[in-house]
């Protein structure tokens, strides 16, 4: 985004911080940190061009909100919140916004529930009192809830005989414990259908609340006019809401687990305990698991598993930041009567990589694709609306965008040798596989 | 319904502002010397390039017994060239920050970079380089092939809705090569060679065959100038020929298919017609049929999941699909996952029964004026996704339309009637023409 104007503002905008962040030397991104009259934080991005604005919201808690017994209640209260409010019934809400051209996303995850707006500039009023209605006056109808609850149930159904999701629910039980992410958020058929219309009430009620949300914009809109927009949209919103759950000590020990099931191509999740975000060691370690595993052609996983030996299409690790747990993890899927030899490399790289490291090269290749990578995400109105609420939930603030490769650029082959034996923990490294795998059994057994 | 309709927002039409830019003011055409056609799409907002090759070459042009090699093909240009080193051309990439990949379909295989814009003349140096000048040798072949059969396993092996859905296109099409799998069939990607790779590079991949696609911070002139430089030099393939699969003869008896599978969870129904594509300077059919579908499946307010998950609940989901650009004759879908106690049977019967009294009904006024609103404020969104502008053009040219039809394209779906779009259904809804597939568990007789 190149240079936009900051307007002066008066009126309901309570108080406004303006960043002109130069994104690597190629591109600037004009944050805008508002304060609006009735509280609420908010970053924009003016981006006139176009007439139309994108809007994020998140709320913190999500699924791991859900009372003990109501698993899926969280999941099911999302999915009724575009099924009818206020005046309008299912069809009318749909056919209302059919008629703005305005598309809502309602979504949930372990972590929050989120909401992406899209409306045009020409009808914004219109289009976000819709919006409004879904989330403070959801009618939770009957017949709503039967119609949502049987499509809910038919992709639990659907999601027990899809290996990769039998993987993720063998994983999420091992590596959770007691915790509401060791489940679906999605819950189980009995779960679901045992849920009542209160119950998602009190979901409702207990999850979309104003001291847990985050918010984003870019496009059409001024500061002024959004925090109006704001204010209108969530000041009748809960003050507070459901106690926020706790953290999680991941532990695993070496060995594999083996989930039987008649599929030709095993799938297998594999990993252990991670590093956090706000690790001194994060930096180093982002960047030694991209070179390691982190998806592009070049990885050192995907060289060995893929290229060199055509083990397998896809191959990657990530380090994946929860909430309340950190973890490192990969996925690959290879035939059942190769599966064996695909986990014999990747054990082997673990081990090789904790020990030596990553070569110079493969540090400075590394760099230089994240570097050069980065600007490139902020390249539409969605994408930033995106970004700057994924920001300001890990706590970041807009001069991270400025001081962001630079903490890529300070890693060293010290800080990598260092990491390398923090991020991957051959005595913790457990295969989840799910399939008919050849040569491969449960260990240790259980 | 129309209670609620009144009470609402639902019924103010809004007019799109007069002064918003279309897609086409941010398009430049031209075609260099050698046949290859440049497409510019022009984005200033970031300082982002989307390079891109199609080749006017896909899966439904191979020859017979060679299924997959288009595809497999795809995968081999990443392989060396004669200045590249095997898995050089993504590693530059990378290092320059960008990411590349590249994607096959029945109508055309694509190459694409994404990359800050002042490294564009980088990656079209070594896309025009490997448009000609592939190297490739027996371990390349071995090591890749069993890579593309660890993708057709991850895609299809491991998944029954995807090997359904494979059996129901080889019934729907009696002789042309769409009813073969774009990944190809097991058995032939297992004997794919060097020589097979090779003779389809060969004769496709050339800039008579070709379209360059760049998307975002660039000027045209400089877009043109490069390409010049580094396409410009390559010669046209005379040996080309005619664009010509084998067609489908008339269709005469309809085709039913059980497809029975121990891991289906959830059993459904799906029936395909044999349907009109987007054809050069004739596309009215096709905004019909595209129309139809929205009328029908486009979501909550549509036709069946009105008569099918509300007015009755017969149904999960119930939907309509088509997909208009196709070089040859497509097809149009209609679907429905039949609720819990409901037979596959009665689900279809169902569904035939709301399509025959959608003919009889018609068609309600405001759910058609709605659709098209959407497709007005589609042009606005479009802007903000400029990568997606560019796929249309790919994906459009490629399946034999011009830039003009492209353009002409959303005036063409205003322009069409409630009239228009019950005649296209009434003929393209032809069971003689059609393929009906029950996915089902056989574990179960009945549900």
């Amino acid at each position: 985004m190149k240079h936009l104007i900051t307007r002066t503002l008066t009126g309901a905008l309570a108080g406004i911080a303006t960043y002109l962040l130069p994104v690597g030397a190629m591109a600037d991104v004009d944050i805008q940190e508002i304060t609006t009259e009735a509280g609420f934080q908010a970053w924009l991005v003016e981006e006139p061009t176009i007439p139309f604005v994108s809007l994020e919201l998140r709320f913190e808690g999500g699924a791991s909100l859900d009372p003990e017994g109501k698993r899926g209640v969280t999941n099911l209260m999302v999915g009724l919140l575009e099924e009818g409010s206020g005046d309008l019934d299912a069809r009318g809400f749909a056919e209302a916004q059919e008629a703005l051209a305005a598309s809502f996303g309602y979504d949930v995850s372990d972590d929050s529930i989120s909401v992406s707006a899209r409306f045009l500039t020409e009808n914004q009023t219109e289009a976000m009192a819709l919006l409004r209605e879904s989330l403070i006056n959801p009618r939770f109808d009957q017949d709503a809830i039967d119609r949502v609850r049987a499509q809910v149930i038919s992709s639990i159904r659907s999601d027990a005989t899809d290996p990769d999701t039998i993987a993720r629910k063998a994983a999420s039980a091992k590596l959770y414990g007691d915790h509401p992410y060791a489940t679906m958020i999605d819950g189980t058929e009995d779960s679901v259908t045992a849920l009542t219309r209160d119950d998602l009430i009190a979901a409702h009620k207990g999850t979309i609340a104003k001291d847990r949300i985050y918010i984003g914009a870019a496009g059409d809109i001024t500061a002024e006019e959004l925090s109006k927009l704001i204010d209108a949209l969530l000041a009748d919103l809960p003050e507070t809401g459901l106690p926020l759950p706790q953290d999680v000590d991941i532990t695993t020990t070496a060995g594999i687990t083996v989930v039987p099931f008649d599929v030709p191509q095993s799938v297998a999740l594999f990993g252990h305990r991670g590093i956090p975000r706000d690790d001194p060691d994060f930096f180093p370690a982002f960047v030694l698991n991209h070179a390691f595993g982190g998806g592009g052609f070049e990885s050192r996983l995907m060289t060995e598993v893929r290229e060199k030996r055509g083990l397998t299409y896809g191959i990657y690790s990530y380090i994946l930041n929860k909430r309340h747990a950190d973890l490192m993890m990969g996925r690959v899927a290879s035939a059942n009567d190769r599966i064996a030899e695909a986990i014999d490399v990747i054990k082997a790289e673990w081990a090789e990589v904790a020990e030596n490291g990553i070569s110079e090269e493969a540090l400075e290749e590394a760099k230089t694709y994240l570097t050069g990578a980065y600007p490139l995400r902020f390249d539409s109105n969605a994408a930033i609306a995106d970004i700057m609420v994924g920001m300001q939930f890990m706590g970041l603030t807009p001069e991270y965008i400025t001081s962001r490769n630079d903490r890529v650029d300070a890693v060293t082959m010290d800080d990598i040798k260092r990491v390398a034996k923090r991020l991957l923990l051959t005595d913790e490294l457990h295969f989840v596989v799910v399939g008919q795998p050849e040569g491969l059994e449960s260990t240790p057994s259980q | 319904m129309r209670r609620l309709a009144t009470a609402c927002v639902a019924l103010v039409t809004w007019a799109l502002p007069a002064h918003a830019q279309t897609i086409d003011d941010y398009v430049t055409t031209f075609t260099l010397d050698n046949g290859m056609d440049v497409v510019v799409i022009e984005d200033h907002r970031a300082p982002v390039v989307t390079n891109m090759v199609w080749y006017k070459a896909g899966s439904a042009d191979e020859p017979p017994g060679s299924s997959g090699v288009a595809h497999f093909l795809e995968h081999l240009l990443f392989k060396g060239t004669e200045t590249l080193a095997p898995g050089e051309f993504s590693k530059t990439v990378a290092a320059n920050g960008g990411t590349d990949n590249a994607f096959t379909s029945y109508d055309y295989t694509g190459y694409y970079q994404r990359i800050a814009a002042d490294r564009l003349e980088l990656v079209m140096k070594m896309e025009a380089d490997r448009m000609v000048k592939l190297q490739l040798d027996e371990a390349d072949i071995l090591t890749e092939r069993d890579v593309i059969i660890e993708e057709r396993n991850t895609r299809t092996e491991n998944d029954p809705g995807a090997l359904f859905g494979e059996q129901r296109n080889a019934a729907l099409y009696l002789n042309h090569p769409y009813g073969t799998p774009i990944i190809g069939w097991r058995h032939e990607m297992e004997t794919l060679n060097l020589q097979q790779a090779l003779a389809y590079y060969e004769k496709f991949y050339a800039p008579n065959n070709a379209i360059l696609i760049v998307a975002g911070d660039v000027l045209p002139e400089d877009v043109r100038a490069l390409a010049e430089k580094y396409f410009g030099p390559i010669p046209a393939n005379p040996e080309l020929g005619d664009r010509v699969r084998p067609q489908e003869p008339p269709q005469t008896a309809e085709r039913r298919l059980q497809f029975k599978d121990p891991r289906v969870a959830q059993p459904y129904v799906i029936r395909s017609y044999l349907a009109p594509e987007r054809d050069p300077g004739a596309q009215e059919k096709a905004a019909a049929l595209s129309l139809l579908s929205e009328v029908l499946g486009g979501g909550q307010t549509s036709v069946l999941s009105k008569k099918l998950q509300f007015d009755t609940q017969t149904a999960v989901y119930a939907g309509a699909f088509y997909r208009g650009l196709s070089y040859d004759d497509t097809s149009f879908g209609l679907i429905i996952v039949p609720s819990e106690g409901v037979t596959l049977q009665e689900a279809e019967d169902a569904l035939d029964q709301a399509v025959a009294e959608f003919l009889e009904e018609g068609i309600d006024d405001e759910q058609l004026e709605r659709i098209k609103f959407q497709l007005k404020a589609q042009q606005i969104y479009a802007l903000d996704n400029i990568e997606g502008i560019a796929r249309r053009y790919g994906s459009s040219l490629t399946a034999g339309l011009t830039v003009e039809d492209v353009q002409a394209w959303p005036d063409i779906l205003q322009a069409t009637t409630e009239e228009d779009i019950l005649a296209a259904a009434r003929e393209v809804f032809n069971r003689d023409a059609s393929v009906t597939g029950w996915l089902m568990s056989d574990t179960e007789v009945t549900q």
